[in-house]
Order: C-alpha cells, then sequence, then structure tokens
C-alpha cells in the first residue's frame, strides 16, 4: 500500500524522526515500565527481589463494596434511637475488623445513604484512592468547559481593532507565563484565613459584614479555591488558540452577515461558532488532558488536606512513589490515570466527530 | 550494571588522583545553602585532610530539600560516595537497603555520647552524629506567675490533666490569640518527631517495638484512642493553631505574644532569646501517664557500603567527633553538642547556659522514633493521620487507617528484616 507517507518522503521522515524518538524514549517507553511495574512489588528502596504479584495491586486500589447496616435494636426489640432521634447503627470499624468477616478487612468506610430503616454504606480498601478519583473527575468536569468558556469570551473581548488591546492581550497572557508554582505560592497569600487579600477584599465589600473563611482550610471550600486559581492562570493560554481560530474565519462572512442584517447573536452563532468548530474540539481535548494531571497546585497549596478534599490522582501517585517507596502503587496509579484519560479522549473526539 | 558503574567509578577516583600517595575520599553532606554550617563542615574536612597523609576527603554539599532523593538516586545508580550523611530515623531505611556498611570505629569513642546521637541498628553500629536536638514547652516566668501556675521540674513535670487545665485557664483569660503552639505549619518531619513522643507519653506508639511486625494495638489501641481524642480536642476547643497555621505565626507568633507556650525545638531557642531574655523558661513535656518524653536523632554520618576504604572513612567520623568540632557546631548553628564536655565548651550549653536545659531534657526524657527500616513510610502515615485528627476525622477509624495502611506496607516489605 503505497501512500503519501511512505513514498519519497525522506525529508518528512527525517524532521519527524527526532521528535518521535524523544517521545518514544522519555513517553512511551516509561508507560511500558510503569504498566510492567504495576504487576510487581517494586520498591524505591528495598533489599528485597521483585516479585510479580499480578493484579494485586489493581484490587488494592479499586476494591470496593456495600454493606448494609440494619440499626441497632435494644433487648425488647425496640429501635434505638440518639437524642436527635437518629437512629443508630453498629460501628463499621466492628465488621471491617472483626474475625467474623475476612473478606472485609482492611476495608473503611467512604461514603453512606439512607435505604428505608437500613443504612448502606460504601466501604473501600482505598479510601484516600477513591476520594483523589472523585476530586480529579470533579475537578476536571469543572475546570474544562469553565475554562474553555472564559478563554472564549475574553478571545471574542480582545478580538477587535481597538487601540491599545494588546494591553489587553499582554494581561491576559501573564499568567500563563508564571511558573504555576510561584502562582500558587502567591494565591496562598490570597487565600489566607487570617488577613488574606480575598478576605479583606470581601470584607471591603461588604461593609465589615464578611465573616472570614480559612478558604484552602476548610475542606468544603479547599477545592473550590483551587480550581478558580487553575482556571485564572492557564485561561490567557487557551484564550491565544482560541484567538487564532478567530482570526481563520474569513472577514467576508462577517460583511455577507451584516448585509443580510444578522444580529450580533445570530453571527456569533451562524458564523464564528461554526467556524471554531476544530479549535473548540482541540481546546477541549487539552484542557481535559492538562486537568487530570494537576499536582503543583495541590502539592504547594494543601497537600491534599484537609480531610483529603484536595487529594488527586497524580499527587497520591508522587506521595505513594516517592514519599512512601511504593513504586509499583505509583505506577498502578498512573496505568489508571492513562486508561481513564485515554477513554474520555476517544469519547470527546466520537461525540465531536464530522457528522456527514 | 552496578558493579560496572562502580568500576568506571573507581577508574575514574584512581586517574584523578593516582599521582598523589593519598587515597582520596568523597563525601555528601546535607547543609548547602547554610552559610555557618558549610564553614563548619570544610573547616572539619582540611583539619583532617590536613592531619595526615593517608586519606584525603573531598565534600559535596547538597541542599537538604533534594539530599535523601540524591542519596537514592545515587545508590540506584551505583554511584555513591564513601562517607554518607544521613537523618537517624531514616538510617535504618538505609542501612537495611545496603547503602551503609557498619561503622567501624571503636566505641569506646562513643562511650560518652547521648543515646540520641548514636544509630544503631540490627545491633551494630551504623552510624555516629556530632549532635542532637530537643523539643521543650517554650514560655515566659511572667506568663506563669501572672496566671498562678506553678514551674514544672524535670522530676516533676505537668500531668496531662494539669497541663489541660492550664490551657482551659490561659484560653479562658483571652489574653492570647491560642494558649499552645504546637507548630501544625512545619509539615513534614516535624510531626512525627514533635507529635509521637505525646503519644508515647500516654501509652500508645507508631508500631509495636517489640517486633516492628504490625501497628495494630499500638496506634489504634486505648491509650493512642485516649491519645487522639485528646488530639482533637486541642483542635476543636481552639487551643492551638490548626494545619493552615500560617508558617510566619509558627515562626514569630511566640515572640509577637500570640501564643502562651510553644512546643518547639533548641534551634529556635537562640531567636526567643533575643526578644524575651531572661524571662523565657524552657519546660519539660507533660506526662501523660507513661512519663514525659520527646524526640531523639538528628543528622549523623555514616560510611556508604560503596566505600573501598571504610577504614579511611571511619578514620575521618572519628577525627570529626573530637569535642572541639561538637562544640563548634553548637556554637554556630544552636544545636546540642553530643558529649557532656564538649558541651561545657559552648557558649549555650555550659552549665548555668541560656539553653544548657536543653542537653538536660535529651538526657532524661529523649526516646528514638520507631528503629526499622519502615520508619520512613510510617512518619508519612502517622502524619496524615495527626493532621486528619486535628481537621476533625473520626479518631478510632483515623487510626485504624493508619494501623492498616502501616501493617500493609510491611507486609510488603517482608518485615523489613526484623527477625521475629
Amino acid at each position: 500500500m503505497a501512500s503519501r507517507l511512505t513514498t519519497s518522503n525522506r525529508a518528512g521522515w527525517g524532521f519527524a524522526i527526532p521528535g518521535f524518538a524523544l517521545i518514544a524514549i522519555f513517553i512511551v517507553l516509561p508507560f511500558f515500565f510503569a504498566f510492567g511495574l504495576s504487576l510487581t512489588d517494586q520498591r524505591l528502596v528495598s533489599p528485597n527481589p521483585t516479585r510479580y504479584v499480578g493484579l494485586d495491586n489493581y484490587r488494592e486500589l479499586l476494591d470496593v463494596t456495600v454493606i448494609t447496616l440494619e440499626p441497632q435494636r435494644d433487648e425488647a426489640g425496640e429501635l434505638i434511637r440518639d437524642e436527635d432521634g437518629n437512629l443508630e447503627y453498629p460501628k463499621v470499624r466492628d465488621i471491617t475488623r472483626s474475625d467474623d468477616y475476612p473478606q472485609y478487612s482492611g476495608m473503611r468506610e467512604w461514603f453512606r445513604w439512607q435505604s428505608g430503616q437500613n443504612a448502606k454504606v460504601v466501604i473501600a480498601s482505598d479510601v484516600v484512592f477513591m476520594k483523589a478519583l472523585v476530586n480529579t473527575l470533579v475537578f476536571v468536569m469543572v475546570v474544562a468547559p469553565v475554562q474553555a468558556g472564559l478563554a472564549l469570551v475574553l478571545a471574542l473581548l480582545i478580538n477587535q481593532r481597538i487601540r491599545g488591546i494588546n494591553i489587553f492581550r499582554t494581561i491576559y497572557f501573564m499568567p500563563v507565563v508564571v511558573s504555576i508554582v510561584v502562582v500558587s505560592l502567591l494565591w496562598r497569600f490570597i487565600y489566607s484565613g487570617n488577613d488574606g487579600l480575598l478576605n479583606n477584599l470581601l470584607d471591603a465589600l461588604t461593609f465589615g459584614a464578611w465573616q472570614p473563611i480559612d478558604w484552602l482550610g476548610n475542606p468544603s471550600t479547599a477545592l473550590g479555591s483551587i480550581m478558580a486559581m487553575s482556571i485564572w492562570q492557564a485561561v490567557g493560554f487557551h484564550m491565544v488558540i482560541w484567538l487564532s481560530g478567530l482570526q481563520t474565519i474569513s472577514p467576508t462572512l462577517y460583511e455577507a452577515a451584516t448585509i443580510e442584517g444578522a444580529s450580533g447573536w445570530q453571527t456569533f452563532r451562524y458564523v464564528t461558532w461554526p467556524g471554531l468548530r476544530n479549535t473548540a474540539v482541540l481546546i477541549l481535548i487539552v484542557i481535559t488532558m492538562q486537568a487530570f494531571a494537576v499536582f503543583a497546585q495541590i502539592n504547594v497549596m494543601t497537600s491534599g488536606g484537609p480531610l483529603d478534599s484536595t487529594q488527586t490522582l497524580v499527587f497520591q501517585a508522587v506521595v505513594r512513589g516517592y514519599g512512601k517507596q511504593d513504586i509499583s502503587g505509583g505506577a498502578t496509579i498512573s496505568v489508571i490515570l492513562f486508561l481513564l484519560v485515554l477513554s474520555i479522549s476517544l469519547l470527546q473526539r466520537w461525540l465531536t466527530r464530522d457528522r456527514r | 550494571m552496578r558493579k560496572l558503574a562502580l568500576l568506571a567509578g573507581t577508574i575514574f577516583i584512581g586517574l584523578a588522583h593516582g599521582a598523589s600517595a593519598e587515597t582520596a575520599l568523597k563525601m555528601w553532606y546535607h547543609g548547602a545553602g547554610n552559610e555557618v554550617e558549610s564553614k563548619l563542615i570544610n573547616q572539619i574536612v582540611a583539619d583532617f585532610n590536613a592531619s595526615q597523609d593517608d586519606w584525603s576527603v573531598s565534600l559535596e554539599s547538597f541542599p537538604q530539600g533534594a539530599y535523601n532523593d540524591s542519596v537514592v538516586a545515587a545508590a540506584l545508580a551505583g554511584n555513591l560516595p564513601d562517607i554518607l550523611d544521613v537523618d537517624g530515623p531514616v538510617m535504618p531505611n538505609w542501612a537495611w537497603a545496603g547503602y551503609l556498611q557498619p561503622l567501624p570505629i571503636d566505641e569506646s569513642v562513643i562511650a560518652d555520647f547521648l543515646p540520641g546521637p548514636k544509630g544503631y541498628w540490627d545491633g551494630k553500629l551504623y552510624s555516629v552524629g556530632l549532635w542532637d536536638a530537643a523539643v521543650a514547652l517554650v514560655t515566659r516566668k511572667s506568663i506563669l506567675e501572672k496566671y498562678g501556675i506553678r514551674t514544672p521540674t524535670l522530676d516533676k513535670p505537668w500531668t496531662g490533666a494539669e497541663f489541660n487545665e492550664i490551657l482551659a485557664k490561659l484560653k479562658a483569660s483571652g489574653d492570647f490569640e491560642y494558649p499552645l503552639d504546637l507548630g501544625m505549619a512545619w509539615t513534614g518531619e516535624w510531626y512525627p518527631y514533635a507529635f509521637s513522643p505525646l503519644l508515647q507519653s500516654f501509652g500508645g506508639d507508631i508500631v509495636d517495638r517489640d517486633t516492628y511486625a504490625s501497628a495494630d494495638g499500638k496506634l489504634n489501641g486505648d491509650a493512642a484512642l485516649a491519645f487522639g481524642e485528646w488530639w482533637q480536642s486541642l483542635f476543636k476547643d481552639g487551643m492551638t493553631p490548626g494545619t493552615s497555621q500560617d508558617p510566619a505565626d509558627r515562626d514569630n507568633g511566640f515572640n509577637e505574644g500570640k501564643y502562651a507556650i510553644a512546643w518547639n525545638g533548641n534551634w529556635a531557642a537562640t531567636g526567643m532569646l533575643k526578644v524575651y531574655g531572661d524571662d523565657l523558661l524552657f519546660l519539660p513535656a507533660p506526662d501523660f501517664g507513661s512519663g514525659p518524653k520527646i524526640g531523639a536523632a538528628s543528622w549523623q554520618f555514616g560510611v556508604s557500603s560503596a566505600s573501598k576504604h571504610p577504614d579511611g572513612a571511619a578514620a575521618f567520623i572519628e577525627f570529626a567527633l573530637q569535642d572541639k568540632y561538637l562544640a563548634a557546631f553548637s556554637d554556630g548553628i544552636g544545636l546540642i553538642p553530643a558529649t557532656p564536655t564538649a558541651a561545657a565548651m559552648t557558649e549555650n550549653y555550659k552549665e548555668g547556659g541560656p539553653l544548657a536545659v536543653f542537653f538536660d531534657l535529651s538526657k532524661a526524657q529523649a526516646v528514638l522514633r520507631p528503629v526499622t527500616p519502615g520508619y520512613v513510610v510510617q512518619a508519612k502515615v502517622f502524619e496524615k493521620a495527626m493532621a486528619d485528627i486535628a481537621n476533625g476525622a473520626d479518631v478510632a477509624d483515623t487510626l485504624d487507617a493508619a494501623v492498616d495502611e502501616i501493617d500493609s506496607d510491611i507486609e510488603k516489605n517482608q518485615g523489613y528484616g526484623h527477625q521475629s
């Protein structure tokens, strides 16, 4: 099968090979290493020989079961209630640490819900990993659309011929140039619970009615705070990509729309948006992949706390692999993350395919 | 492969120094970036090289944050130097992994040493330190007098109940932002170093030290649960700032009068003395039932397994253990000298010196962190459990989870080489 790729294309291959080789050595090869390591009990520091353990590492991370707890009754068979009138249930600890239920040993409560009088408790063998997985997914689901949307708005705003527009372009793009570690350190001060900039600002805006919040120290605000900062930090980069997409749309289309008497919204809906189609696909996939890899912000700002509210997959992979010397555990998380990102990217590709 | 790299390294060293009769020894140190410390260690190396003709030590310094990673990377690549310095609690991990070899020095040299600076693993001496570090409750005489609080002594420290009453009294006075500062802003090794002795004082521990095979019953037994509840109450009742404490407040809060009592190390003492002078008090840890305890062991010197000349490396270490160097380090960076004779030579630790109390604390209360290769992992697990409990997690569940993680790690490492 002769195609343009294989015939008379020496120069093309010549240019491509250095790139291919680097990707192969630093991305493809390590991935296969990681996959191999995830099937062993390899440690970072250990005199013990490495053993093949099959899928044990995956089982330890992914094992999840639901157990049903019946409310406790006293000797007369009456339901026991505490002062607030809530039903009392046996402690999960008494089940997972009991010799009667060896299948649940080492597992811990992840979350529970009420089903009639019984409580359904989801127990997982690695609750921290599960929380990291959920946090990462939430992070992606919020950051991807918000960051892409905000970047598009900014791109539309600065895609105008006004004097001094380059100043705005520079300002919006500036955070991208600064290292994420520096940005995270600065935002730690902004979010500080005592006299951080954000609390002071809100205090001034509400004329002193604002109760200061410890943004990074509170489990319910920590992840949201990191998301907001991450969106702000990288929005300029995607703005530039949107901008390049906007500038490929032929001005004659806009002229025709004006002559036809289209409103601003109609112009955007029927001229601009269809012209940005390929850019949109690219941006969505790039943001999704970047968001899945969130690490530096977590490492600098919260270290996964408080109460695991900001644990993420990459952070856990590093904590385990290097901090806890469990290279195989870290490799396993990396492989799971890879499969996750791959399947989501394929899904996005399929959803945004050309329907012709 | 490792052998080949080793061979290559030897050839390289051989070529570089083939001409002189001295045998070159390489040494790594963690203190890059600290000018005073670098000067001190360079002085020892220069003195040693001048004192004899057999060995010539060359020093390479690393920033502390990157030091352990560099050693692990060098070990994997087979490039370890002859002399290493190693943090006391990490030493068993490196000895077990085969990075270090037993230290061939005459043990009579270290007979007078504090227990902290002596690094034993598996019955053999692997490392010796020139200094130790200690932690104390730091407060002011004027505060104790104002609120009518008894000054505790080494023989009669505060009991747990007494300590809680004192905190409540100080809290009720409203004069301080927090009555106690535990230093939650110092994440990392500070947590196990400073807080596990409190757990031990309750009667628990990070791991069962008889077998080192499990943490079950130690880290989640009744004593540990009591400790966990007490620990959580400190934060719930607003006795001490939590995990989101500003690091600047940790460094200056006590000096600015925000906190009445600080749980802090001797390295911070000189700064506090400058502010409060004679008013400053260093008090022993409270006794929660099993005696007052504080952590021990700091950085120490050892000989790497890759060294072809352990006798030369040991000669250097023995040379460095002279009292005058112990005293110099103490005067330079405020550490506790390892021997009483060296202590007598220092500004701060001589009899009646402002920090002499730390020497006594170290001698009387110091407990080593668990001496096991698994400590490196256990410290991380303990740190997370302390942070989670402080943030309001269920005490029993959190400690159970920590026990499970420690036990599964010990199992994965086939017992870390402890004979059971």
